[in-house]
């Protein structure tokens, strides 16, 4: 087995088999998870301090390819769930996800060989690590999203056919439950349930599979995404370049908009927060405004009554100044911002990918077109 | 008889006083120089306002300052307490520990050892687990050998149930006699990271506080003041006693900003507003609701993150001395000032340095009551196209921070006031109307001699076990208790502002509750 530890060159991580964060690596990945966690996802500033406690208490985080699995290897994505205030106000302990793995490792009779994230962007990019540094277990450098999204049958692991069930789920205290479910959207409607009892977050161990399964379903090197974008960002501003240009480089991504927030709506209907912003445009968008439909995360982006970007892809607000990344709930009146978008993953873009994380899943009667071919039909009528 | 109040309000170049009549009518005014040790300054300047104001020292009943005691100790690391530390919440929140990510000199300056003990409760006010009480005594013993100057406790949830905090300060009244406890459900609200970082903060600051107390009573009583009050304004908008603010110094960090908001209701009594309030290296711009600063969701002190209540201001580098340059063809205001340093370097005082000030003189938008000030000098020596642009730059950048603190696009009414706030002109876009009231030069002490006695409680509850109304009186029950005991005229004490935040995706109905109570100053 090939070992590489952290060999900066122009290639990145990405080439590299195996390696060990360090505490910059956290600092990159939190950025770059924000940007594609597409304004939701929960606040990382609580998972980057669990990761960079870990690593001050000594412990040591190891991030594997894909290809390092082999067929028969037993993977276990891991995440929490629930409220984000619940997460802000009671902090983890960091060792309930390892009641889930135990509980599930019981059920197989099998120890757990790898974890893995199930979402790239947001809180649940992080919470893997923390996972893989106290079990001494290595982090597969792979996602079930490539972003973030809001319920757990929302991932390319549920449109390979991989069950969700049978999960576990704990919370602090040790109270660990075993799921098995019918299907997949049975596993999110008992999930959510429980994490209500368990005090607003629970921690699950989720979607266990074999390395061959797994290696067609996941979306590979999304760490390693997220690590790279937050790099670029930072190694631009020390350099004096644009970060998004650097952004958009690493992402193959595009600007959309750029301008001024000069209405919010917010409507909370079944319980997620919907709503939506309109941009009025600055510089060369002078008189253009898009608007930003939002559910937790941005769904659909709208220039002048054309749809211009729609879920799965990614859609990014971004202040203008700073190059941050701003979440939906911190969308307000007078802030300039820039407005980006990423293409998503092709397992995305199958019919059965559409099917779950389609605009028409999240109620928006429009076709999917992909954001590099509506690109090219503007600049190219 | 009369009784006069006096307000004093410490800037960061200098600090003013004023005094006025019970009617809140100004007597006089002064300004000084802001000293290194902020005490002197204040002492300098309530000299000066007494003997110019011929106000008898027997009819002075209170005295309100507005200070900067707090944030200068903080973020000069400097005669901070030495604090003891508890969280409560095992098994959780033990992923990350208390001050993880505090500047380490600031951390190695305030910590006096940290214990983590099992407690705290769920959302719901239900117990995460029972309560550890021998760990908790085993760390008040260790604590008191080795000699912390406070303790600063936060428990889970303890906006929803405060209950293990409080058990903390019942057996340290017995285990550390004479030790400040500070519990977290007092100093703010939810997120316990940011809410332990400002309840360790207000108990590293109590001992600052105590001597500034100190030594200002002292210099009231050489000026035979010995029988007025003392009152301090907090980040609110309101004021409160020593005797209170001695417990929550941390409400004092960043009051001189909100004085001057409330200082420009005072004088125009409108209580919705945009306000940019111009001194000499800064202008700060904030919004008045309904009388009050808006409030900012979180705050940065000394580098660290709290959920303090603190008003939401934009700060610019744009004031009186802000220093005008041209640079590549490009003209440039600030940030860069030359501060206090006006009447010896701007243009207009025979100095070398084209300043903000210089371009409104040579404008012939303002005028300046001192006879060194020679506004000729400015138009003759600054190029007008110099003048024009640099103007219009500054305008720009003035207008461009008012619109980014309003929430709605309509144009509102803009109060300026501060001593450089003389520079703008009668006009801005996205103002409905822009007034610069008189007296608008000492709108900060003002506001700190005026202010209302306030205090203002957050909790949360689950409207299926309570009904709102119940909920909502018992958080204004308690914010009127707070309010009493901030010195506040109990017989004229009433409910300023009701807030309810729904918290999105906690079942239950689960509301958080924000109650401000104010009254008048018991004298």
């Amino acid at each position: 087995m090939m070992i590489i530890f952290k060999i900066y060159s122009h290639t990145t991580q990405l080439n590299m088999v195996r390696y060990h964060l360090s505490k910059t690596d956290v600092e990159d990945l939190v950025v770059g998870a924000a940007i594609l966690g597409t304004g939701g996802g929960g606040d990382p500033y609580i998972g980057k301090l669990m990761v960079i406690q870990e690593l001050e208490r000594g412990r040591r985080i190891e991030i594997v390819s894909i290809d390092e699995a082999d067929g028969d290897a037993f993977i276990v994505p891991v995440a929490a769930m629930g409220t984000p205030v619940v997460l802000m106000e009671k902090i983890p302990s960091g060792k309930e996800a390892l009641y889930s793995l135990r509980l599930l490792e019981g059920y197989f009779n099998r120890r757990v060989d790898f974890i893995s994230p199930i979402e790239a962007g947001g809180v649940n990019s992080t919470i893997p690590l923390v996972v893989g540094a106290e079990r001494g277990l290595p982090v597969i450098d792979a996602d079930g999203m490539g972003r973030a999204f809001p319920e757990l049958q929302m991932v390319t692991f549920h449109i390979y056919g991989i069950k969700a069930t049978p999960m576990a789920i704990s919370d602090e205290r040790g109270n660990a439950a075993i799921l098995d479910t019918v299907d997949n959207y049975w596993a999110e409607r008992i999930a959510r349930a429980i994490t209500v009892k368990y005090g607003g977050s629970a921690w699950i161990a989720i979607y266990p599979t074999f390395g061959k399964l797994y290696r067609d379903a996941a979306i590979k090197g999304s760490i390693s995404l997220a690590i790279e974008v937050g790099k670029a960002l930072r190694e631009a501003k020390l350099a004096g370049r644009n970060p998004v240009d650097a952004l958009l480089d690493v992402t193959h991504g595009f600007e959309l908009f750029k301008g001024k927030i000069i209405d919010v709506q917010r409507f909370n209907i079944g319980g997620f927060a919907r709503g939506e912003a309109v941009i009025e445009g600055l510089d060369e968008y002078k008189g253009s405004r898009l608007m930003i439909r939002f559910q937790n995360e941005n769904l659909v982006a709208i220039k002048d009554n054309e749809v211009v970007a729609s879920v799965p892809d990614l859609i990014t607000v971004l202040d203008s100044e700073s190059g941050k990344p701003i979440t939906t709930e911190r969308l307000r009146y007078g802030l300039r911002v820039l407005v980006i978008s990423m293409p998503c993953n092709e397992k995305w873009r199958t019919s059965k990918g559409l099917e779950t994380v389609g605009p028409r899943y999240f109620g928006y009667d429009i076709d999917y077109v992909p954001i590099e071919v509506r690109v090219k039909r503007v600049v190219k009528p | 008889m009369t009784k006069y109040k006096v307000g004093i309000d410490v800037g960061s170049t200098h600090t003013d006083a004023v005094i006025l009549d019970e009617g809140n009518n100004l007597i006089h005014a002064e300004k000084t120089m802001t000293t290194p040790d902020v005490t002197s300054g204040i002492i300098n300047a309530l000299r000066l306002v007494l003997e110019g104001s011929g106000v008898s020292r027997d009819d002075i009943a209170a005295v309100m300052f507005g200070t900067t005691h707090i944030i200068n100790a903080i973020v000069q690391r400097r005669n901070l307490g030495k604090v003891g530390v508890v969280r409560i919440g095992l098994p959780a929140t033990e992923a990350i520990e208390p001050m993880l990510d505090w500047p380490i000199d600031l951390r190695d300056s305030v910590n006096a050892g940290i214990t983590m003990i099992r407690g705290g409760h769920d959302y719901t006010g239900e117990p995460i687990t029972q309560f550890d009480e021998d760990s908790l005594r085993k760390a008040l013993e260790a604590f008191r050998n080795r000699g912390v100057d406070a303790v600063a406790v936060t428990s889970v949830w303890s906006v929803v149930n405060p209950e293990h905090e409080v058990k903390v300060r019942e057996l340290a009244s017995e285990l550390l006699p004479g030790v400040p406890i500070v519990l977290s459900h007092e100093i703010s609200s939810i997120g316990l990271l940011e809410r332990e970082n400002a309840t360790i903060l207000n108990a590293a600051s109590i001992k600052v506080m105590v001597n500034a107390i100190n030594a200002l009573r002292e210099a009231l009583r050489d000026m035979g003041l010995e029988h007025a009050k003392m009152f301090f304004a907090q980040n609110d908008g309101t004021t409160a006693s020593a005797d209170y603010i001695v417990r929550f110094p941390i409400f004092t960090v960043i009051a001189p900003i909100s004085n001057s908001i409330r200082g420009a209701y005072v004088l125009t009594k409108i209580p919705n507003a945009i306000v940019a309030d111009t001194g000499g290296a800064t202008t700060n711009i904030g919004a008045l609701i309904n009388g009050y600063p808006r409030e900012a969701l979180e705050i940065e002190i000394g580098g660290v993150r709290t959920n303090i209540r603190a008003p939401d201001v934009i700060a610019i580098g744009l004031a009186g001395g802000s220093i005008v340059e041209v640079k590549d063809g490009d003209v440039k205001v600030g940030p860069v000032s030359v501060g206090y340093r006006l009447i010896y370097e701007g243009i207009s005082w025979g100095g070398g340095t084209v300043t903000a000030t210089d371009i409104a003189l040579a404008k012939g938008i303002m005028s300046i009551d001192d006879p060194m000030c020679n506004p000729e000098l400015a138009r003759s020596k600054i190029p007008s196209w110099l003048v024009e642009r640099a103007y219009a730059k500054m305008i720009e950048i003035l207008e461009d921070s008012i619109d980014r603190i309003k929430l709605k696009p309509e144009p509102e009414t803009v109060i300026l006031v501060g001593g450089g706030s003389a520079m703008w002109p009668k006009t801005l876009r996205g103002a409905r109307e822009v007034i610069r009231p008189e007296h608008a030069q000492y709108a900060n002490a003002i506001g700190a001699a005026t202010a209302l006695v306030g205090a203002v409680v957050e909790k949360a509850y689950s409207y299926e076990q309570i009904t709102r109304e119940r909920a909502i009186q018992d958080a204004s029950e308690e914010a009127k208790k707070r309010a009493v005991e901030a010195g506040a005229d109990p017989s004229t004490v009433e409910v300023a502002e009701v807030e309810e935040i729904a918290m999105p995706y906690l079942p239950g109905n689960a509301v958080k509750v924000r109650v401000k109570a104010v009254g008048k100053l018991k004298l």
